[in-house]
């Protein structure tokens, strides 16, 4: 259990190397140091991980899901970016 | 306790209010205030219509979006009171641990319990996605105004006890919360899928302490025999009032934040776990549990709510206990908080003074 005054912490685990770290969740510390053990304590009982990252929460800059619509819309109408908007006859191979 | 002793009686944004859909875990902590309706604008309709229509589209709902008052505090007090359940589930368990009769069975329940502490930090993470601090959710529980779950306000008296709360207990959890992996609330779905990931391990070796005592000596047998007279009852109870009682389930079902009824819930778990007592050659507690050929599911006999009924509202064997517990450790762990915050000053104290030195 916490004190008041210990900031929230966002936890990001590599679960394999190659892979991504991923977020998991969050939990309270006093500081980075012991929010990446208790991290480890509470995300990795067994094994989940070879990476954790750590950001306090108020550190991190989110899109606004009401705007979400307006925000992505510029990607919307570009169809053109996917391998499947070009027709390539049937015979033609390895393409 | 009653509705009128608890200082957030009358704040329905609170979870201390007496709540006689209260079950468990997770099942029937959906009954809401009627105070607590809300008076829908222009606005807000046109928001409840997108949030009705992607939870109809079994999108999930995150944190920062909108949703209505009351699914916020519906999962607000399902998700803290599961915490808190899981919280205070270490205690029955805990008792045992010094008192494990081999090495192997120590260190598993000391896993095992570990595991409950991380299930109860996962979902305090969770709750607090829907805007309340962890340190209310945990002052609410040791004021004694939060609930959790019925079950652990019962003794654990011998060993066979950890055997039957692994197999029952854990089971019913499990069955409880496989549904709740696919709620539409994002955090907490993602939680659940976590600690279904890591209840199996529960379950399995609660069952294999009751198959050991079964196959052991006579006294073995019959510990195990009375571990289960005594768990059966109140493990069948973990899934809430039942349907008739449970007024609230159709809206949490609307919302999908429950998936089954409490009763479905509750004959599924008969339905598997009888056969494994006669697996183990051990008598169900229910002169009434038969096999209905007809229906493919198991009859019972008359669940006794008036005792689910007293325990949640208190008056269990150890409820006092259990709380007891929960603030001297509170207490206890108050000057390791407090030097952890002391150090972590003084470090950036001493950061600052590097910088501005060089
Ligand atoms: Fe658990
Ligand atoms: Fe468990």
């Amino acid at each position: 259990m916490t004190s008041p005054d210990w900031p929230l912490f966002e936890v990001f685990i590599r679960s394999r190397s190659g892979l991504e770290h991923k977020h998991v969740g969050s939990l309270h510390a006093v500081d980075a140091r012991m929010a990446l053990e208790h991290a480890r304590d509470v995300y990795t009982r067994r094994l989940e991980g070879v990476s954790i990252w750590v950001a306090r929460s108020s550190d991190i800059a989110a899109s606004d899901p009401l705007d979400a619509d307006a925000f992505f819309e510029p990607a919307r109408d570009k169809v053109y970016r996917h391998p499947t908007f070009y027709a390539i006859p049937e015979e033609v191979k390895n393409l | 306790m009653t509705h009128s002793e608890l200082p957030y009686a009358n704040s329905c944004v609170r979870l201390g209010h007496y709540d006689p859909e209260l079950a468990v875990y997770t099942q029937g902590l959906d009954s809401l205030g009627k105070d607590c309706l809300q008076t829908p604008s222009a606005d807000t309709a046109a928001l409840t219509a997108r949030f009705d229509a992607k939870v109809e589209r079994d999108e999930k709902i995150e944190p920062k979006e909108w949703m209505p008052d009351a699914y916020r505090r519906t999962l607000v007090r399902q998700i803290s009171q599961h915490a808190h359940s899981e919280i205070v589930g270490m205690l029955p368990e805990g008792n045992w641990i010094t008192r494990a009769p081999t090495l192997r069975r120590k260190a598993v329940l000391i896993a095992k319990v570990q595991d409950e502490g991380g299930h109860g930090m996962y979902l305090y993470s969770a709750a607090e996605t829907l805007g309340v601090s962890r340190d209310e959710l945990v002052a609410q529980l040791l004021a004694g105004t939060a609930k959790y779950s019925s079950i652990f306000n019962y003794p654990t008296l011998t060993w066979a006890d950890i055997g039957a709360i692994g197999w029952l207990v854990d089971g019913a959890a499990i069955m409880n919360q496989i549904p709740i992996c696919r709620c539409s609330y994002g955090p907490y779905a993602r939680a659940m899928v976590r600690i279904c990931r890591e209840e199996s391990f529960h379950q399995r070796q609660g069952f294999e302490i009751m198959m050991t005592l079964a196959r052991g000596t006579p006294a073995q047998r019959a510990m195990a025999q009375d571990a289960l007279n005594r768990w059966w009852w109140p493990s069948v109870m973990m899934f809430g009032p039942s349907d008739a009682e449970s007024q609230h389930t159709a809206q949490s079902m609307r919302w999908k934040i429950k998936r089954f009824t409490n009763d479905e819930l509750r004959q599924h778990f008969i339905d598997v776990t009888a056969p494994q007592a006669d697996f183990l050659k051990l008598t169900v507690p229910d002169p009434e549990l038969r096999w209905d050929e007809a229906t493919q599911h198991y009859r019972c006999g008359e669940i006794d709510w008036s005792e689910f009924h007293r325990v949640v509202k208190g008056h269990g064997p150890c409820n006092r206990e259990r709380l007891q517990a929960r603030r001297s450790a509170h207490e206890q762990g108050r000057w390791v908080r407090e030097a952890a915050s002391a150090y972590a000053e003084k470090t950036r104290a001493r950061a600052r003074r590097l910088e501005e030195s060089a």
